[in-house]
């Protein structure tokens, strides 16, 4: 092997390393360091604090409400994937304007998140879209969907769950329309019926995706950020924490507190896949 | 079989049941943007139709006085960019992974694989800093390196296609004097169209999608993209719901156009970006 064949690699890998090195792990290990400190993101002058910012995150209950929070994004995850399940199944078989419904449960997940923000903004306005349809139905409320903490967290979960649905719905059914069809043949054939053959036939075959799913949604409840801000700006009680994050290094210039509460959500995201990897041996994953 | 007739028409009716629930806060906001303020005033509720389906007038105050059309340049900008140099960057490193052998090969898969796992939402407080030491922040370029060097999924997908390409092809061309930059640009390029579409679509998408970044990095008003523009609606057009509805569907109504143009591309490329 010659000197410049050797190189050659490292040619085409320079531009793709430094960025990477540059904006993926530089900002981790600095995230670490500041974790530690008490600095304000601007000032020459930091001090070392020990595991103080951490001590904080877990003590102070309006830092730790986040967590709370967090649980209604998982129940809305639990709905939305037992709903994407539902639809994927039955548009996998032969319904009519099939092709119109699922880009119709599709779309929302192409849709820019301010838009949607303003649009669900407008939908539980007082005398927005939601009580004009519960006028038509004789409810006159004037509830105010978005002002207490319980009403306005269902309500964006929902929200969430309107956008997202559409994503796991096009992976299940993807992975559905892969179960080759001639399983569906036999089994119609030894007269099984259409629950019979989600059992035996549909269950089976989609369940590492449905396991994929169930997980990464374990993170995606932590790390909850556009609906939230956008639609209430963290007020009554809808705080997540990412928008927490967010206000504590770029409102309040708590560089130090913010990353130690980046540093525990990384953590936590990397043992969830940590435990995605182990509970579903994905053949896609090994490169090397 | 009448059981089965009851289970078909339930079936249906979920699924209507489930296209009125996307569509409708759509479509009220589509109405809403088509009013006059005069109309929004009267109390006749939302799902009124507009007096004049034509009325255009909402969309002129949100194209001019909400800055969209420079918006929509920005966006265009940073996504011409951000797109090109992902399918640049992504394409070079599949390459390089997987034609090569060389020392510090696995630990440098390693690397991106694991860069995989970090969500950058948690990340942006350590990012911030660097990008503001380069002089990058409050300019088009903040976001753009961000997404070009933070995308792992694209390489991945380059990845699975450049595996698919016969080496043999490499090996004739090395015959024929080829060296590796030219295999690259005339060998394994072209025949990445498939991927590279793939890329385009789903990293366009986000890019233009995107509001977290812009919104961190690009505070000045004559640097917003779409998300942000629209976003500082809330202020000045607070009370004026037909003003910032105009201003929603400006935004979705391209989504719409590229989804109904190129549905097969985006459900391919949907279903390979999230698995990853």
């Amino acid at each position: 092997m010659t000197n410049s064949r050797r190189l050659t690699p490292w040619l085409f890998l320079l531009a793709p390393l430094v960025l990477l090195i540059t904006f993926t792990y530089a900002p981790i290990v600095n995230m670490l360091a500041y974790s530690f400190t008490d600095w304000d993101g601007v000032s020459p002058e930091l001090h070392y604090t020990g595991a103080h910012n951490y001590a904080e995150i877990f003590t102070r209950p309006e830092l730790f409400e986040v967590f709370l929070v967090s649980a209604y994004y998982l129940v809305a995850s639990a709905v939305q994937i037992v709903a994407a399940l539902y639809f994927a199944t039955v548009l996998s078989f032969d319904v009519r304007f099939r092709n119109f419904f699922k880009g119709v449960l599709f779309f929302p997940s192409l849709i820019n998140g301010v838009a949607i923000g303003f649009v669900f903004l407008y939908f539980f306005q007082d005398g927005g879209t939601l009580d004009s349809v519960l006028a038509l139905s004789g409810l006159h409320t004037h509830h105010a969907w978005l002002g207490t903490p319980v009403s306005a967290n269902i309500s964006l979960a929902g929200v969430s769950v309107w956008r997202y649905l559409g994503l796991n719905f096009v992976l299940f059914l993807g992975a559905i329309q892969s179960i080759p069809g001639e399983l569906y043949e036999a089994a119609e054939l030894d007269g099984a019926n259409r629950l019979q053959q989600f059992r035996h036939i549909i269950a089976p075959g989609i369940r590492p995706v449905v396991t994929l799913t169930v997980i990464l949604s374990v993170s995606g409840s932590l790390s909850v950020f556009e609906v939230p801000y956008i639609m209430t700006g963290g007020a009554t009680g809808t705080e997540t924490f990412v928008t927490q994050t967010v206000k504590l290094a770029f409102q309040y210039n708590k560089t130090g507190l913010a990353s130690a509460a980046a540093v525990v959500l990384l953590l936590i995201v990397l043992a969830v896949t940590w435990l995605q990897r182990r509970l579903v041996p994905d053949d896609r994953v090994d490169l090397v | 079989m009448t059981r089965r007739a009851v289970t078909r028409a339930l079936v249906h009716l979920s699924l209507v049941a489930a296209a009125v629930v996307v569509l409708l806060p759509l479509t009220v906001v589509l109405l809403t943007s088509l009013k006059s303020p005069g109309e929004m005033a009267d109390g006749s509720g939302a799902l009124t139709l507009p007096d004049d389906l034509l009325n255009l007038h909402n969309y002129v105050t949100a194209f001019q006085d909400g800055g969209m059309l420079r918006a929509f340049g920005n966006t265009l900008f940073i996504v011409v960019f951000s797109v090109g140099g992902t399918v640049l960057i992504g394409s070079m490193t599949a390459y390089a992974i997987d034609r090569f052998t060389f020392r510090f090969r696995k630990p440098v898969v390693a690397l991106f694989l694991l860069a995989a796992l970090v969500p950058g939402v948690t990340t942006q407080v350590a990012t911030f800093q660097i990008v503001n030491s380069f002089g990058l922040f409050d300019t088009r370029w903040a976001p753009i390196a961000l997404y070009m060097g933070t995308d792992i999924v694209s390489v991945y997908i380059f990845l699975q296609f450049v595996r698919s390409i016969p080496v043999s092809l490499d090996e004739a061309a090395r015959l024929d004097g080829a060296n590796a930059f030219t295999i690259y640009l005339r060998i394994i390029l072209p025949l990445l169209k498939p991927a590279i579409a793939t890329v385009v679509i789903v990293k366009g998408i986000a890019v233009y999608n995107d509001f977290y970044i812009p919104f961190l990095y690009m505070p000045s008003e004559n640097l917003g993209v779409i998300s942000t523009s629209l976003f500082r609606f809330r202020g000045p057009y607070g009370a004026h719901w037909e003003i910032i509805s105009a201003g929603a569907i400006l935004v979705i109504l391209p989504t719409l156009v590229v989804f109904l143009c190129l549905q097969r591309f985006i459900y391919n490329g949907f279903m390979r970006g999230a698995t990853r």
